[in-house]
C-alpha cells in the first residue's frame, strides 16, 4: 500500500458489498418468490433489483423476498414498502422495467402508475 | 450480483458444535439450487450468544437462526434463500416472563439490545479471513490517518485523553504506558500484544482475534508509530488454534497489501509483526513472564521496576497491551478521544467485554459501557439464572478476582468499584453461581488452579498458596478449626504483600472475598461440620428416616461399607 488513495479505492469498492449487512434501509423492495413467482420469472427480476439498487446507489433500499402474495396470475409481483406511505404493488414485472422503477420510484419518489396493480387489472 | 449474505459463526464455540459442517452443507445446497451467483456464505467471528450456537444470520433481512443443525440446512436454503420464507421453527426465541417469544432479527434480541459494541464491532459482521471486508469497515484508515496527519506525540496525547485503561487486568492507563516507552531513545523498541488469555472462563481476547484480527494488527502498528518501534510480537496461546490460524492469514494479507512491512503508505514507516505461541502457562499472562517466554526462556516473572516500558523484551523498551485494549485503539483514532471518553464512568472510560459463564441462561460474550450494573448484565442481557434457582454470587477476574455477593448487584461496574469490594476487573470473566454452589469449594477450586500454575520462583506463592490450599482441604473435609480461619486470613495478607508478581499477589483474593462475604458458610463447615449447599462430599450425612422407611433394602444393597443393618421389611438403623 503506497498511498491513502489506494486504501480508499478498496474501501469504496468493498463498501457496497458489505452494506447489505447494515439493514438500515427505510425502503423495502419485496419480491414474491413462491413457486408461482419463480415460475413466472421472479428470479431475474430479483437479481435485476439487487443490481440496479447498487448501480444507482439507492443506499436506503433493501431488496428482500417473500412468499406467495395470493394473486399468482399476476406474478412476478413486487411490492415497495416505505415508512409513512401507502405500499405500492407492481405486477407482471420484467427485468427491463426495473431500472425505471429504481430511478423514478425509489430515488425519485414517484410510483410508476402504469406498472401497478390498479392499472394492469383495469 | 450477490443479494443475500448468510453469516455463519466460525468462533470456537460454534465450531465445536459443528458450524464448519453447516457452512459447507449450505454452500453445497446453494450450488444445488443454482443460487451461487446470488447468495454468499460468510464465515464470521463470534456473535456472542454462544449458548444458542451454532448461530446463523441471513442478510439483508437480518433473520437470526439459533441452534441450527446440519439437517436444517436444506430447508433454510430452499425456503428462505430461494423462496424468501423465513423458517419460523428455527428463529431465535426470547424468554419473556415464561413465554417464548419469537424474535426474528438480531437487533431486537434482548441479549443484544443493551449492548454497545466497540471492541467487538466487527465480530460477526465481517469475514475475518478477508482483509478487504475489514477495509470496507474503515479498517486501516486509522493507521493511514496517524501516519499522514499526526505526530507520535499527538497519537499518545489522543490515547491519553480518551482515558483508555488496560483491559487485561490491572487497568493501567494505556496512554501513560506509551508515553513512558516513547521517552526512551533507543534504536530497538517493541510492541507486544498479550493474547495469553489464561483466566478460566474468559474468552474475549480469543473472540476478537477470531472475529477481527486486523483490528489488533492495525492498533499495534499505530502503537509502533507512537513509540518509534518497528517490530511487534503477538503472544497467543497454542490452545487457540482458530485464532492463531486467522492471525497468520491476517498478517500475510496485510503484508501482501503493504499494510505491514516497509514504507507503509509511502511514509517511510516500517512495521512488522510476528506471532509467538505460548504453551498455556497461566503465569505467562504476567507481562514480565510473557517477555521472558518470548525470549525463549522459561516463563518466570521478574521484579519490577524496571518496568517493560524502560527495559522489556531483549532488554529494550517495550509496551505490552492486551488484545481488547488494542481493539479499541483504531476507533479512538477515527472517532476521537472525546467520543470514547463520553462512554463509561469518571475513572473508567469506554466499554468492556465480559465473558458470561456458569449458572446463567445466555452463556456468551457481551460488551457494555463501563458503569453498567451487574444486575443489568446478569438479568437483562444474561437472561438470569436457569431453573428458577436463586443467585448467590458472581466471580469476576478469574483466579485473581473475588466473589461478589447479591448485595452488590446494583453496583456500577468499573475498575475502582470492583477493587473497593475485594474483587477486580481482571480480563472480564464472569462466572455466575447459584444457591447450589458452595463458596468454600469455589475458593478451593481457584486456589487449586493457582497452586498448579505457580511458577515456583518465589516462596510466598510457591509455599504460601500450597499451605492455604491444605487448610481449605482440611475445612472442606470437616477437620477445620476456628483457629484455621484466622491463620488463613493472616497467610492471605502475607502472600498479598510479599509475592513477586501479580499472580501470587492476587491469588488469595478468592479466599479473602469468600471469607468476607460468606463467613457463615465457613463457620458452618468448621463448627457444624455441615456444607449448606451440599457440595462438600465428606460433610454429607445419610440417615434413615424411620417414619418413611419401608424396608425395601435398596439402600442396604448399595452401601459400599455395609453400614446398614437389618433385614427385608425391618430396617431401622443406619
Amino acid at each position: 500500500m503506497k498511498s491513502l488513495e489506494e486504501l480508499a479505492a478498496i474501501r469504496n469498492k468493498m463498501k457496497d458489498k458489505v452494506a447489505l449487512r447494515e439493514n438500515n434501509g427505510d425502503i423495502r423492495i419485496v419480491v414474491g418468490m413462491a413457486t408461482c413467482g419463480i415460475a413466472a420469472g421472479a428470479r431475474p427480476v430479483l437479481n435485476a433489483f439487487v443490481e440496479e439498487v447498487s448501480k444507482q446507489h439507492a443506499e436506503n433500499a433493501t431488496v428482500t423476498q417473500t412468499g406467495c402474495i395470493g394473486m399468482c396470475r399476476l406474478e412476478p409481483i413486487v411490492e415497495i414498502f416505505e415508512g409513512g406511505k401507502e405500499r405500492v404493488t407492481y405486477v407482471k414485472v420484467k427485468p427491463a422495467m426495473v431500472p425505471r422503477i429504481v430511478k423514478e420510484h425509489i430515488l425519485g419518489g414517484h410510483p410508476i402508475t402504469e406498472y401497478t396493480i390498479g392499472a394492469v387489472e383495469k | 450480483m450477490i443479494r443475500t449474505h448468510v453469516m455463519i459463526c466460525g468462533g470456537t464455540g460454534c465450531t465445536s458444535s459443528d458450524s464448519p459442517k453447516i457452512a459447507e452443507a449450505m454452500e453445497q445446497e446453494i450450488v444445488k439450487l443454482g443460487l451461487e451467483d446470488e447468495v454468499k456464505v460468510v464465515r464470521t467471528g463470534c456473535f456472542g450468544l454462544c449458548a444458542m450456537g451454532p448461530v446463523m444470520i441471513v442478510y439483508p433481512d437480518g433473520t437470526f437462526y439459533s441452534r441450527v443443525k446440519v439437517s436444517d440446512v436444506p430447508e433454510i436454503a430452499s425456503e428462505h434463500l430461494l423462496k424468501g420464507r423465513i423458517v419460523e421453527r428455527l428463529v431465535h426465541r426470547d424468554n419473556e416472563g415464561g413465554e417464548q417469544v419469537e424474535v426474528p432479527t438480531l437487533k431486537d434480541i434482548e441479549f443484544y439490545k443493551p449492548q454497545l459494541r466497540v471492541a467487538l464491532r466487527n465480530c460477526g459482521v465481517i469475514n475475518p479471513e478477508n482483509i478487504e471486508e475489514y477495509i470496507a469497515m474503515d479498517g486501516y484508515s486509522a493507521l493511514g490517518k496517524v501516519l499522514t496527519e499526526m505526530t507520535p506525540e499527538q497519537v499518545i496525547e489522543e490515547i491519553t485523553k480518551s482515558g483508555l485503561r488496560g483491559r487485561g487486568g490491572a487497568g493501567f492507563p494505556t496512554g501513560k504506558k506509551w508515553l513512558f516507552a516513547s521517552f526512551n531513545k533507543t534504536p530497538h523498541k517493541y510492541v507486544v500484544c498479550n493474547a495469553d488469555e489464561g483466566d478460566p472462563g474468559a474468552f474475549m481476547d480469543r473472540s476478537v482475534l477470531e472475529g477481527d484480527p486486523h483490528a489488533v494488527l492495525e492498533a499495534m502498528a499505530i502503537a509502533g508509530y507512537a513509540i518509534d518501534a518497528h517490530q511487534g510480537y503477538i503472544y497467543v496461546r497454542a490452545e487457540y488454534p482458530i485464532a492463531v490460524h486467522r492471525l497468520q492469514i491476517a498478517i500475510r494479507q496485510a503484508r501482501e497489501m503493504g499494510l505491514l512491512g516497509k514504507d507503509i503508505f509511502g511514509t517511510g514507516f516500517d512495521f512488522d509483526i510476528d506471532v509467538r505461541l505460548g504453551a498455556g502457562a497461566f503465569v505467562c499472562g504476567e507481562e514480565t513472564a510473557l517477555l521472558t517466554s518470548i525470549e525463549g526462556n522459561r516463563g518466570e516473572p521478574k521484579t519490577k521496576p524496571p518496568f517493560p516500558a524502560n527495559k522489556g523484551l531483549f532488554g529494550q523498551p517495550t509496551i505490552i497491551n492486551n488484545v481488547e485494549t488494542l481493539a479499541n485503539i483504531p476507533q479512538i483514532i477515527l472517532k476521537g478521544a472525546d467520543w470514547f471518553a463520553s462512554m463509561g464512568t469518571e475513572g473508567s472510560k469506554g466499554t468492556k467485554v465480559f465473558a458470561l459463564g456458569g449458572k446463567i441462561n445466555n452463556t456468551g460474550l457481551v460488551e457494555v459501557p463501563l458503569g453498567t450494573t451487574l444486575r443489568q448484565i446478569i438479568y437483562d442481557i444474561g437472561g438470569g439464572i436457569p431453573n428458577g434457582k436463586k443467585f448467590k454470587a458472581v466471580q469476576t477476574g478469574g483466579p485473581s478476582g473475588g466473589c461478589i455477593p447479591a448485595q452488590y448487584l446494583d453496583l456500577p461496574i468499573d475498575y475502582e468499584n470492583l477493587k473497593s469490594i475485594g474483587a477486580m476487573m481482571g480480563s472480564g470473566g464472569m462466572i455466575v453461581m447459584d444457591e447450589t454452589t458452595c463458596m468454600v469449594d469455589v475458593a478451593r477450586f481457584f486456589l487449586d488452579f493457582t497452586v498448579d500454575e505457580s511458577c515456583g520462583k518465589c516462596v510466598p506463592c510457591r509455599i504460601g498458596t500450597k499451605r492455604l490450599l491444605e487448610m481449605l482441604d482440611k475445612i472442606t473435609s470437616g477437620n477445620g478449626t476456628l483457629e484455621d480461619l484466622d491463620k488463613m486470613e493472616e497467610l492471605c495478607h502475607y502472600i498479598q504483600a510479599n509475592a513477586l508478581c501479580a499472580l501470587g499477589q492476587t491469588a488469595p483474593n478468592p479466599v479473602l472475598s469468600t471469607m468476607k462475604y460468606f463467613r457463615d458458610e465457613y463457620i458452618a463447615h468448621v463448627v457444624d461440620k455441615r456444607c449448606p449447599a451440599g457440595v462438600c462430599k465428606k460433610l454429607l450425612r445419610y440417615e434413615i428416616d424411620p417414619e418413611k422407611c419401608r424396608g425395601c433394602t435398596a439402600c442396604a444393597r448399595k452401601c459400599p461399607v455395609n453400614a446398614i443393618t437389618g433385614r427385608f421389611g425391618a430396617i431401622s438403623k443406619k
